[in-house]
This record gives C-alpha cells, sequence and structure tokens, in this order.
C-alpha cells in the first residue's frame, strides 16, 4: 500500500467501509439478477455520489474536491474488491478528465458540477470495433454550417447506456490509423440521431453500442482544436486506464483473499487443503505477483497527479502486468475452489468474467505490451 | 569518528566529495570492484590502499555504529555516500558475507566483547567471512546438519562437513551451525566461530557447470572454536540463522538495484543481434513481446522495491517479505540470462575463443552461474513456504495414516 496522506486514508476507510456494507458481492448479484438495463444499481450510485466520490479529480471551482487520481484508485480498489458496478470510473475518472483536460469554459461549466454531484454520467465513446483501437477511429465528423454532423459507430462504450454525456472520438480529417485528424466532441446522449443498443456481456456491467446517424453538433461540441484531439484523448485513456487497473486491482486482490480463506477452511484427506504444497506455492506465487502488481498501478496514479512524463509508459506498465495477475488470481479461484467455484451461486465466476471484461476494454495485455516498448524505442 | 548525526546531507555530500577525491586512486577509476577475494588475494598496491582508507573511514559500512568502526551514518546519509562514490567512478572496497549477513546479525545477537572483537575488522575489510550452513544432508532441511560440536572445557572440539561453502578458500572465519545435542532437532543447533586457518580444516573448491569454483566443500576433522566465540546460547543458534537468512535473502534479490542492474539492456542487445524491422520494432516480434514482459517484470519489481523502502520509512530490518523479493528478483535475473542467450544465438553458445567477444563469453557462464539463484540462500521453493506459511498464515501439512 502506498503511502497515504490523511485525506486519502480517509477516503479509502470510507470506500471500504461503504462498500462492505452497502455493497458487497451480493449487491452486484441482485443487480445482475434483477436485470437492471444499466448495469448498476442506481441508489448505490447516488450514495456514492453523495459521499463526493464523482468529485475526486474534479477542481474545486467545478464542484469536486480535486483529491487526484491516487485518491480515486484508492475508492476503486475498494469498489472492486466487491464487483461493484457503478459510473464511477467512465464517469468521474473518464468522461472528467476528458473535460478537465480539454473541455472548454462553457464545456466544463455545463458538465463538470453534474458528474461532480453524480446528477450526470458521462461515458468514452472511443473505440469501433471489438479491440480497443483508438487511433483507428473512423467515425465521421463533417464540416456543415458552423457546426459538424457525425456518422458512425461506436462499439462497447461503458456506461453508454446510462450516458447523459458522451466524450466522442470522431474524425475531422485523415484516415483512420492517423493520430492526426482526430477530433473530441462533447455531446448530450439525447442528441437527435444517437441511437443506443444495449450490450448483454458475460460480466454483467453496462455497455451499449452507439450509432450516430446524421446527428447535427454545433462547434461549441467541440473539445480544443478540431483534428488535434489526439492528445487530450491519449491523457484521458491512460487517466482511465489507470483507474480501471485499481479497480482489477481490488477485484484480483479479494478474488486472491477469498481463495485464500477457502484453502484454510476446506477439508480434503482429512487435512485442510492449504497445508498441501502444490496449493501453498501457487499461493506464494499469486501473493508475490499481486505484490508487484499493486506496486505498478500505485506507481502509475502517483505518476499522474505529478504530472510525470512518464505516464504514458507507466500507464501501459501497470494495465499489462495487472492483466496478467488478474487472470491468473481469478483462473486459479475457480481452480481451487473446485467444483463449487463453477457454480453460479458462487462468487469466482463473477471475477472470472470481470478480468476477462477488464483486459478487452482500453487495451488488452497485448495492447499495452506492445506500446510499452515502442515508447521504450523497441 | 565524525558523527554527522546533526548535520544536513550537503554538506555531508560536500565532505564526501572531497574525501573520495583526495583518497580514491586514479587508476581505478571506473574498474569493476574487485572485491571477490580471488582478486583480492593479490590486490595491487593501489587496490588496497583504497581498502584501508575506506575501512579507516568506516564508509564501506556506512550504517554501521560508529564504535565497531561502522560509519554511523543514517540510511539517507549513507545513499549520499553511495551517490558520491557512484559519481567518482569508485566502488565500496568492503564487502563478503561478514557485511551482507553476519555483521548485521552479530550486531544484534553478539556480546559487547564479541562484537568489539569482530565488527571493526569486518569494517576495515581486514577478515573475510565465509558461512557455514549447508552440509550434503541440510540442504533445504537446514536444520537437519550433523556437523558435531562437543564441549572440551575450555574450548570446542568440531567433527563434520560442510558444502557450498561460498568462498571458504580465501576466507579468514566462519560462522558455523554446528550440532550441539542430538535429541532435539532445531533446539539443538549452535552458532560458533573459528578460524578457517587452522589444521582442522580443509577446503576442496567444486568445480560447476559454469567453470568456476565459487562454492566449497569443507572438512572440520577436530577443528576447534574458543569458548568466548559462541553466539548466543547454547542449542539456541537456530534463531541466529534465521535472522541471518533473512539479511541472506534480502541482498541476494537484488533489492538494492545491484542484481538488476549492470550489462546492455536486451532491447540494445537484441536490436544489434536480431535486427530491427521499418518500424524500429526488434525484428523477431515474438522475442520482442518477451522482452516487454521481462522489462515490465523487472520494473515493477524495482516499484515494489521503492515501495517497501518508503512503507518501512528504511528503519526496520528485512521482513517475511524479503521471500517475494527474493523469489521474484531471482527469476528475474535467469530470465535475463536465458534471454540474451536466445538474442545471441550460436554466439552466446561460445565457451572460450577469439570467435567470441568478452561479453558473449560472460552470456553463457552467467546463465549456467545463474542456476544457483534459486536455489542458494533458502531455494525458491523455501522462500514460497515461507510466503505461504508465515505471510499467508497457511498450516504445516499433518502426517495421516
Amino acid at each position: 500500500m502506498a503511502v497515504l496522506n490523511e485525506e486519502q486514508s480517509m477516503l479509502r476507510d470510507a470506500a471500504k467501509s461503504w462498500t462492505q456494507e452497502k455493497s458487497p458481492v451480493t449487491a452486484f448479484r441482485k443487480m445482475r439478477d434483477s436485470g437492471v438495463e444499466i448495469g448498476y444499481d442506481a441508489a448505490a450510485w447516488n450514495e456514492m455520489a453523495e459521499m463526493g466520490w464523482a468529485g475526486v479529480i474534479i477542481p474545486e471551482e467545478y464542484g469536486g474536491s480535486s483529491f487526484g487520481y491516487l485518491s480515486l484508485g484508492l475508492i476503486l480498489e475498494e469498489l472492486g474488491r466487491t464487483l461493484t458496478a457503478s459510473p464511477l470510473l467512465a464517469s468521474a475518472m473518464g468522461a472528467a478528465s476528458a473535460l478537465v483536460l480539454g473541455g472548454t469554459d462553457a464545456q466544463k461549466s455545463a458538465w463538470l458540477p453534474k458528474i461532480a454531484e453524480g446528477t450526470a454520467v458521462g461515458a468514452l465513446a472511443i473505440d469501433e470495433g471489438a479491440h480497443h483501437a483508438p487511433e483507428k477511429t473512423a467515425l465521421a465528423a463533417t464540416k456543415s454550417g458552423a457546426g459538424y454532423v457525425l456518422n458512425g459507430t461506436k462499439t462497447f462504450v461503458l456506461e453508454g447506456l446510462a450516458a447523459n454525456v458522451l466524450i466522442v472520438a470522431a474524425r475531422t480529417s485523415g484516415k483512420a490509423g492517423e493520430k492526426d485528424g482526430i477530433t473530441l466532441f462533447v455531446v448530450p446522449a439525447d442528441t437527435k440521431g444517437i441511437s443506443r443498443k444495449r450490450l448483454a456481456l458475460a460480466d454483467n456491467r453496462g455497455a451499449a453500442n452507439i450509432t450516430f446517424d446524421k446527428v447535427e453538433v454545433g462547434a461549441d461540441a467541440v473539445m480544443g482544436e478540431a483534428g488535434k484531439g489526439w492528445d487530450v484523448l491519449e491523457k484521458t485513456l491512460d487517466r482511465v486506464r489507470a483507474g480501471l487497473s485499481a479497480e482489477m486491482l481490488g477485484a484480483a486482490v479479494q478474488s486472491f483473499e477469498t481463495t485464500l480463506d477457502y484453502l484454510k477452511v476446506r477439508v480434503q484427506f482429512g487435512q485442510v487443503i492449504g497445508s498441501f504444497q502444490a496449493l501453498q506455492h501457487r499461493a506464494a506465487k499469486m501473493f508475490t505477483d499481486l505484490e508487484l502488481a499493486r506496486s505498478a498501478v500505485e506507481a502509475a496514479l502517483a505518476a499522474i497527479d505529478a504530472d510525470s512524463p512518464d505516464v504514458p509508459e507507466l500507464v501501459s506498465l501497470a494495465k499489462a502486468k495487472m492483466g496478467d495477475v488478474f487472470h491468473l488470481v481469478s483462473n486459479e479461484m475457480v481452480q481451487m475452489h473446485g467444483g463449487i467455484g463453477m457454480t453460479d451461486a458462487h462468487d469466482s465466476g463473477f471475477y472470472l468474467k470481470r478480468a476477462r471484461a477488464c483486459e478487452a476494454a482500453f487495451g488488452s495485455q497485448s495492447y499495452h505490451r506492445d506500446r510499452y516498448a515502442r515508447i521504450q524505442g523497441y | 569518528m565524525a558523527d554527522f548525526g546533526g548535520v544536513d546531507l550537503d554538506a555531508l555530500r560536500t565532505e564526501a566529495r572531497s574525501w573520495i577525491e583526495a583518497n580514491f586512486p586514479a587508476e581505478l577509476k571506473g574498474r569493476p570492484n574487485p572485491m571477490m577475494r580471488e582478486e583480492r588475494s593479490k590486490p595491487s598496491p593501489a587496490q588496497e590502499a583504497w581498502r584501508k582508507a575506506m575501512g579507516e573511514k568506516g564508509w564501506g559500512t556506512p550504517t554501521w555504529p560508529a564504535q565497531y568502526g561502522g560509519g554511523g551514518l543514517s540510511s539517507a546519509e549513507a545513499r549520499v555516500i553511495q551517490q558520491e562514490l557512484g559519481r567518482a567512478g569508485a566502488y565500496n572496497p568492503i564487502g563478503g558475507m561478514g557485511i551482507m549477513m553476519f555483521g548485521p546479525t552479530l550486531l544484534e545477537y553478539g556480546t559487547e566483547a564479541q562484537k568489539m572483537e569482530h565488527i571493526p575488522k569486518i569494517c576495515r575489510g581486514d577478515v573475510q567471512w565465509c558461512q557455514g550452513f549447508s552440509e550434503p544432508g541440510a540442504g533445504s532441511d537446514l536444520a537437519a546438519l550433523s556437523t558435531k560440536c562437543e564441549d572440551k572445557g575450555d574450548h570446542y572440539l568440531i567433527n563434520g562437513q560442510k558444502i557450498w561453502t561460498s568462498g571458504a578458500q580465501y576466507a579468514d572465519w566462519c560462522f558455523c551451525l554446528v550440532r550441539t545435542d542430538t535429541a532435539k532437532k532445531h533446539e539443538g543447533i549452535s552458532f560458533v566461530l573459528f578460524s578457517m586457518h587452522q589444521p582442522g580444516v580443509e577446503v576442496r573448491p567444486i568445480p560447476l557447470i559454469a567453470g568456476n569454483s565459487p562454492f566449497c566443500e569443507t572438512f572440520f576433522t577436530d577443528a576447534r572454536a574458543e569458548k568466548k566465540d559462541l553466539v548466543g546460547p547454547l542449542n539456541g543458534g537456530w534463531t541466529i540463522a534465521k535472522r541471518l537468512l533473512q539479511h541472506e535473502r534480502s541482498g541476494l534479490s537484488g533489492a538494492g538495484g545491484g542484481g538488476m542492474a549492470g550489462g546492455k539492456s536486451l532491447t540494445a542487445l537484441a536490436k544489434e543481434y536480431v535486427g530491427v524491422d521499418d518500424q524500429g520494432r526488434i525484428a523477431d516480434s515474438d522475442l520482442r513481446t518477451r522482452i516487454a514482459m521481462h522489462e515490465i517484470e523487472g520494473r515493477s519489481f524495482q516499484q515494489t522495491a521503492v515501495r517497501a523502502m518508503l512503507e518501512a520509512k528504511g528503519n526496520s530490518g528485512p521482513s517475511a517479505a524479503t521471500s517475494i523479493m527474493k523469489n521474484a528478483g531471482t527469476q528475474w535475473m535467469q530470465m535475463k540470462a536465458e534471454l540474451t542467450l536466445e538474442i545471441m544465438g550460436h554466439q552466446g553458445l561460445g565457451w572460450e575463443g577469439d570467435t567470441f567477444s568478452a561479453e558473449e563469453l560472460a552470456a553463457v557462464r552467467g546463465w549456467l552461474g545463474g542456476k544457483a539463484f534459486t536455489i542458494y540462500g533458502g531455494s525458491q521453493e523455501v522462500q514460497s513456504n515461507i510466503i505461504s506459511k508465515r505471510i499467508l498464515g497457511l498450516p504445516d501439512l499433518t502426517q495421516h495414516n
């Protein structure tokens, strides 16, 4: 655990007690069983927002607390432990970061206070296929009078169904694969021509495909300069990747701890199975890897707070390492629980599915290893 | 010995810089540390002068107490000394098992008289120590050791055999685990010190797969240890041994950065031996991915070392967590050696001769020598046992019929 200041310790403790009391894994199960379309419990989200969590990285002048990314990461880690589904990542980390980094004063004033108080949900509409590939943005933004017309489809938008405002990556010039020519738009989700399709995914979170059919937006929807959106987009993505890594860390640690508890109570051959060396050494390996992954995740978040130039490589490092370790522990969770781990009644499956969904979101291990190597010049 | 307790770091830095300038022989600049006794047994006058100067100053053991010949510095101050040595292209000539393992342990468990006798000689680099722990029948199960130690009234008599004794052929003294009670296992072990320069001690270096002999078989036939050289209580040696092994583990993990640094990076080697594609990427994409994974692992290891240091705030000794670092660090180093060979191809398999660069010859020897990393200092499996039992609280296997 990183060395925390007083505010951070309080936030973490509050998040820990709230998730344990109000949002245990049973709450996630209940949400899933209820079939709620948006993919999270709106009442629980209200409680989280009331505690100020949606405004942690938002400046005070826009209703936030400016506590920083490590602080928000601590909350996401606790939420990850119990698999709490909420728009905190997509909205308070993702959309909020984009607006803080690149929004005009009017865009910030319009959306940040609402995002901070949880009354508006923001989402990042970036990818257009099965894989994370922001530079391949093709959704067309064609100049029309003073504004633009958007045409195309965004896929697997996290909290896309619940979102009130979308940060849309679109192409105003160049071709897919080029970083130049990408423009970010701030678009209210109820704008005429936007249609959303709920995606039922294995992890039961809220994701949607979003189609833009002749969607007209004004010039005031553009973030920054047209065609020069890549810089803010990449910085925003790095923030949400780091936040997602923190959530993955919490989920992976819980996955491991639940498994460890089971090893200490499940009796076979006249003794608890945790006394068997074949399992002990695998537990030791998981613990070691989790410690390394924690260091990587915390270093990435701290680098963002410090506005360090090595944010991109540290974030890719963290997401790649965390992704591998989450797979390891969630697979071992099922295996070490044996048959019970295969049942829907047990929590193992939730962690296993979450790990895969997290891998696919905002760049897989493969994506981030490649990116890390490119940044390092090989 | 100067007391730097109240002096700020800048003042110390200024002093260190001018002292190193005045004392470090220019001809040694940038030269590797000849700390390994193979070279130390015939040091050059400059090497000897540098060792004596650092030894007198106490800066070879900067954080050890000044009253025993150490530098008496805080961790932060010691880092200043280390930085200034690096800046000057100088090395710390005081090293070996006395520094890494025995000294810290004796400081904790020795009597005042024992510390006064042994620690200053370690600080000055006058005496080299070797570790008499493993035996042919007691490797991972160290407490099964059987080297016999008899009480002969005014002294102890020692008979038995140790193995894998690193640097025994160059050592002056041995810190040794001996059996003083055969009725008990862990509670029948004592920790004694004795001179290696006596007729009852015979040392035979063991040729290894890498072609060198860093480890020895060491035979004791009526070797003698003085009564005053028993550390801790009779039959109370196991507790001391466990503590010493923690020091060993933290030293072997490369947590200090020593094991992680050095040599060309894998990416530089790969670009040289494998080449790059039109985008400047390592041409072999499979290899490139595995190098990236290895780098990511190495950096997360280093980040963990930094985190552990910040969390401990530099004031506690090694903990059970060093087992994590030992396993992660040693596996990382072994993987680096394997990737190096793969990158070099056939050139990385040269055993000797002018067809191969020094770097290539070192690669194959390093790979083979590095197989020891996960065996010595408590094997990878022993470390995993420590993690699972002491950190994770998993129980011992119970016998059942």
